[in-house]
């Protein structure tokens, strides 16, 4: 009798089980879609931040200092030490290689242009090169970490400062190339535009875009590191490496010594992504080398983040506040409405309990049908946000599925107890009279 | 006299009530209705409040976001970098100017920097920088200092430079074209990058020593990336000698969060704003569904299909209104407690969005109410007093 009385129940009156279930079933959606996002929403934010750049710097143990002032380089070219470049693949085989997106060499070199005797700086680095570690292929560069260089070529336009349309990867010279790009403000000063050729130190090279990053690269040639070591007459040196990496947060733990930590201890800092623990792992694996981060970048980030992470958390409690909200008061109107029947059930005899089992039995089947709909609905959401906002997808974890589940059941409950308990006590008389 | 007076009193009590109960019946009707199911207007008035709180906090966190996150973004130092053109250093009052370019309170720190190449003891080359250390100190948030210099000749060394100028925290000595300088190490500079192998002196100090007046001013602006850019023109024209540049990296970088973050706000408000609205539908068409006899009892009496559509939608619109007033200021109270525990500043209320918040309550009311009058519209007053 029971199962019959719920099933006639949702054949007779479908109408009201269907508005029942839409709310439930938009709810839900809501729901998971929030908690997706705001569950993905740190991981996609810190991706955003890498646009500032680089946040570690790798530089040699025993460097000399840097004399060096709006962009001019004093430092006498072949002075202090080297990274070697062979080493720099290494960097993927770090503990937190997969929160490593990528890295730049740099070999500043003092040159003289146009056989003048004006000193310009000429950086030799990675544009968009591919490496390999062990068995992994990688592409890293400028183009990865430097997301603000832009590059415009041919057709004779220079780019405006700050006016630069997005280039595409054609205008960037290739890593085995003999071409270079010229900082705005040194191509306008020199007269020169895409095609040229330059003189630098004897050399002639091909001006393949003129570069524009707001900064001090602006005075200064950008040219591939193999063209870069070749003038300076030192294969395979780089001076320092920009690394561009995902990090945690840093809290007390992660500015702690690893020197004086217990094993233990110790292992749990390693295995953390810590800006600080980052640094320690690439001085392991590069050779005399010192790992900083850069402060300017390192510690704004978490800032940041945590205050997108804390804005998106209170408004996912909202959003499920006001879900679970919808939910009761369909729940609640649509039990309202059925007080005649109760009436029947109650004057043909049937407990209060009975009367009260049958209502949870539907809510339980509306809760499970409108969870699960409202979940792959939500999944949905999720996914179109994240493509359409973060150009990547938002995945649900598999785990958020029995929750919700669960969340949908007790919700509806939940909005139902009140109504029922109220349709339960109401007098069978005046309910079967239609007053009420 | 005095029967005039009655004839008056008697035609003026007849007008009154040939007029009186029509209104009075309106507004006894719509208040009786609220007073003898209370609870279940009360429930239906706690979802439209709800609704519109939730959709008032969400659209002031929105406009308001924006400004603070932005302020957040502040900390990443300058955004705008004025040089002097070629290399050359920067007219005296340029920094006067830079500062009278904006009006007074605005969010706006410029701080001066001055370069010079001087020599230690052992003929190292070391760059010293001359700039103002309160400003530095509010613009740089990010530097790591063991101790701000306080007092004449102290320097703040960066790390690296301090391995070689002072590896023991002693007093040195530099030269700047054959004026020495003696400096004592006040604290250690971290920063991770150029500043490390730099030293830092008071602007007035440096001067003094090598007579070489600002070629930098670095400016942190606050404003949307039009109000930037503005500044920046304004800035340009004041200063024709020298260039005024973005820093790139921290406008693009800014830009790219925050458009993110403004789209994803913008699309779980506009989810949540529409999961209230479905709250209200649900609780209004159950609350007139409900009251489908009174509906039937007017029609059987013999009011006009016109009179009781305004009887419902009157009674939708006054619930809307009421909950859009009460809820707006609920609202205003959530979304300043979150900034609060969020962003460790108040939110500003912004009474602009109230005309929203109440049309768009009292629009999704009546709705609420129009659909399941249309509904019922077409059942007999007879079947629904005969509670079928």
């Amino acid at each position: 009798m029971f199962p019959r009385i719920v099933y006639e129940s949702f054949r007779h009156q479908a109408r009201r089980k269907l508005l029942a279930g839409i709310a439930i079933t938009l709810g839900v959606a809501v729901a998971t879609a929030m908690i997706a996002v705001a569950t993905d929403i740190g991981d996609k934010i810190n991706r955003e931040l890498r646009s500032y750049g680089a946040n570690l710097v790798v530089t040699p143990q025993e460097d000399t200092l840097d004399v060096e002032v709006g962009g001019v380089n004093l430092k006498p070219p072949s002075d202090g030490a080297f990274l070697n470049e062979a080493d720099l693949p290494k960097i993927r085989g770090t503990f937190w290689h997969n929160n490593i997106v990528g890295f730049s060499p740099m070999l500043p070199v003092t040159v003289k242009i146009g056989g003048g005797a004006k000193d310009v700086t000429l950086v030799g680095t990675y544009f968009n090169k591919p490496l390999h570690f062990g068995k992994q292929d990688f592409i890293t560069g400028v183009r990865i970490t430097h997301p603000w260089w832009k590059v415009s070529c041919g057709d004779g336009r220079l780019a405006r400062p700050g006016r630069v349309e997005d280039s595409p990867a054609a205008c960037w010279p290739n890593d085995d190339s003999q071409d270079i790009l010229v900082g705005e403000r040194l191509a306008a000063k020199l007269g020169k535009k895409p095609g040229d050729t330059l003189n630098v130190t004897g050399r002639q090279l091909t001006i393949f875009g003129i570069l524009s990053t707001g900064a001090a690269e602006d005075d200064e040639i950008i040219a591939p590191l193999a063209v870069a070591q070749q003038i300076l007459g030192k294969p395979g040196a780089v001076r320092r490496v920009y690394v561009s990496a995902l990090t945690k947060p840093q809290d007390a733990f992660a500015t702690q010594d690893p020197n004086t930590m217990t094993p233990e201890v110790r292992d749990r800092w390693y295995c953390s992504p810590y800006v600080q623990s980052i640094a320690y792992q690439l001085q392991e694996v590069i050779p005399h080398s010192h790992a900083e981060q850069i402060r300017q970048v390192a510690q704004n980030e978490g800032t940041v983040l945590s205050r997108i992470k804390g804005l998106m958390l209170l408004v996912t409690l909202a959003a499920l506040f006001a879900s679970a909200l919808a939910v009761s008061a369909a729940m609640a109107t649509a039990i309202f409405e059925r007080r005649v029947e109760v009436g029947l059930m109650k004057s043909l005899g049937a407990g209060n309990l009975a009367v009260a089992a049958i209502f949870f039995a539907e809510a339980l089947l509306l809760a499970l049908v409108g969870g699960i709909a409202g979940f792959s609905a939500g999944a949905l959401l999720a996914r179109q946000i994240g493509r359409s906002i973060f150009n990547s997808q938002i995945s649900i974890e598999p785990v958020l599925f029995p929750v919700i589940l669960a969340i949908a059941v007790i919700v509806t409950f939940a909005g139902s107890a009140a109504a029922i308990r109220r349709a339960v006590k109401f007098d069978p008389v005046f309910a079967l009279r239609g007053e009420g | 006299m005095s029967a005039t007076g009655t004839l008056n009193t008697q035609k003026q009590v007849a007008d009154r009530r040939a007029r009186a109960p029509h209104t009075s019946m309106f507004a006894r009707m719509l208040l009786r209705a609220a007073v003898l199911r209370r609870r279940r207007a009360a429930a239906a008035l706690l979802a439209m409040i709800v609704a519109a709180a939730v959709a008032t906090a969400m659209m002031n966190l929105y406009v308001d976001v924006q400004a603070k996150l932005r302020t957040e973004f502040r900390n990443y130092g300058a955004n705008v970098v004025i040089v002097g053109k070629d290399g050359q250093s920067l007219p005296a009052d340029a920094l006067a100017k830079v500062e009278s370019a904006t009006g007074p309170g605005a969010k706006m720190l410029a701080v001066p920097f001055s370069y010079a190449v001087a020599r230690t003891k052992d003929e190292q080359s070391v760059v010293v920088v001359g700039t103002d250390f309160t400003r530095a100190r509010q613009l740089n948030h990010w530097w790591k200092v063991s101790h701000w210099p306080d007092e004449p000749n102290q320097a703040l060394i960066g790390m690296r430079a301090a391995n070689v100028v002072s590896p023991n925290r002693q007093p040195f000595e530099l030269t700047f074209q054959g004026r020495p300088i003696e400096l004592t190490p006040a604290g250690m500079l971290q920063t991770g990058a150029g500043e490390d192998s730099r030293i830092f002196l008071d602007q007035s100090e440096f001067q003094n020593w090598t007579g070489v007046s600002p070629s930098t001013i670095e400016v942190a602006v606050n404003g949307t990336a039009a109000e930037v850019e503005s500044f920046m023109r304004q800035l340009a024209q004041i200063l024709p000698s020298a260039d005024v540049r973005p820093v790139r990296q921290i406008m693009e970088g800014e830009a790219n969060v925050l458009n993110k973050t403004r789209a994803t706000l913008y699309a779980s408000a506009t989810l949540v704003i529409l999961t209230s609205a479905l709250c209200v539908l649900a609780t209004l068409m159950g609350w007139v569904f409900d009251r489908r006899r009174d509906f039937a009892i007017m029609k059987a009496l013999g009011a006009s299909e016109s009179l009781v559509n305004g009887f419902f939608a009157a009674e939708a619109a006054a619930m809307g209104a009421v909950g859009a007033i009460l809820g707006f200021f609920i609202g205003i109270g959530i979304a300043v407690w979150i900034g609060r525990a969020n962003f460790h500043a108040p939110v500003v209320p912004r009474f602009s969005i109230f005309p929203y918040v109440f049309a768009g309550s009292v629009a999704v009311a009546l709705i609420s109410a129009i659909l399941p009058i249309t509904m019922l519209r077409r059942i007999q007053p007879a079947m629904i007093l005969r509670g079928e």
